[in-house]
């Protein structure tokens, strides 16, 4: 990726994220929004992020697209105590140690 | 004397977020990391930190950017993840909505989900505030917060050069945003959403420039909401 076209993305994120964040304070005041739109809105975060991470827990670039135990028992760890303790930290380290336990095992 | 109520909101801002900086202050640090690691250079980094100052957006960017994905995919996803943002818009404009337009501009740049979080529960237990008050407030949470998201992330990608490929850091964002998903999966609808997200996103994983991850995320959506009616004509019927 070219310098120019990582300050483009970078600068048109921040633009763009910022309009997102601005649009009904700044601009559509107090307007509601059709209850569709939210319906879909609430669901943005769990649609996107796990289609942004499933192909790299089943096929990590780092093992040249091999399924590798260790990441993917991290990454079952990780969904296992987020939902037990309902806590993204908690979630994190308990993945991250997982992740460096599996390793170091399964060398 | 008493201190003035809008100067007590303020810190009372501040104080009730410093739980808050536990998580927004390892992101930080893990997007710096991640961001050297993906080849940003420092500029660049700091730039996306302060200019995005939306983690999970940042983190799929530099993701996308690594892959090579071309630029508008990665704009629009990592604005896809960004969306629920014009939701916490709505969401505080009753109660910040009369405020001059510069505080509503910072407001909506430091609209970090941690403050909209505090935000609406403060707003929801004190309706009877002023708008100044409710506008301190959010301002009190904010600085609490937001240096430590620019802090944090100099710090990592001040080290991470320094960090060596035995980490697995190539694993820091898939964990990472895993973490963030999990304590979401609140209800039947968030379920069925993310479970068709990953299941669409691997089926379609052949699509060119890593387009089968947008029509995963819509079909993800569209799942998760017809689920929510399903469950509701369903709850409506008995």
């Amino acid at each position: 990726m070219s310098t120019t076209e990582t300050w483009a993305i970078i600068i048109l994120l921040g633009i763009g994220t910022f309009v997102l964040r601005f649009s009904f304070l700044g601009m559509i005041g107090g307007r509601t929004m059709p209850e569709w739109v939210l319906r879909h809105l609430r669901y943005t975060p769990v649609a996107v992020l796990p289609a942004l991470v499933a192909p790299s827990v089943l096929w990590p670039g780092a093992t040249g697209g091999e399924t590798d135990p260790a990441r993917l028992l991290a990454a079952i760890a990780t969904v296992a105590i987020g939902l037990a303790s309902r806590n993204v930290l908690w979630s994190i380290l308990g993945g991250a140690a997982t992740l460096y336990a599996a390793l170091w095992l399964l060398g | 004397m008493s201190v003035s109520p809008t100067r007590s909101a303020f810190w009372r801002g501040a104080r009730e977020a410093l739980p808050f900086i536990l998580v927004v202050a390892p992101f930080g640090l893990l997007f710096g990391v991640v961001a050297t690691e993906a080849g940003f250079n420092l500029a660049e980094t700091m730039a996306m930190t302060v200019l995005v100052i939306a983690g999970a957006s940042q983190f799929a960017a530099v993701q996308m950017m690594a892959d090579n994905a071309p630029a508008l995919v990665v704009l629009a996803t990592a604005l896809a993840v960004n969306l629920r943002m014009a939701m916490y818009s709505a969401a505080l404009t009753p109660h910040l909505g009369r405020a001059p337009v510069w505080q509503r501009a910072l407001i909506a740049y430091a609209l970090l989900d941690q403050c909209y979080a505090l935000a609406a529960r403060e707003y929801e237990l004190r309706p009877d505030q002023s708008g100044a008050q409710k506008v301190a407030y959010f301002f009190g949470a904010s600085l609490a917060v937001c240096p430590w998201w620019y802090a944090m992330t100099l710090v990592g990608a001040t080290l991470g050069e320094a960090i060596p490929p035995a980490f697995a850091l190539d694993f820091a964002v898939p964990i990472t945003f895993l973490a963030m998903v999990a304590p979401m999966l609140r209800t039947l609808a968030h379920v069925v959403s993310a479970l068709v997200s990953v299941i669409a996103a691997l089926l379609l994983a052949w699509m060119p420039h890593n387009t089968g991850l947008m029509v995963a995320g819509l079909a993800a959506m569209v799942a998760g909401a017809q689920t929510e009616l399903w469950q509701a004509r369903r709850s409506a019927a008995q």
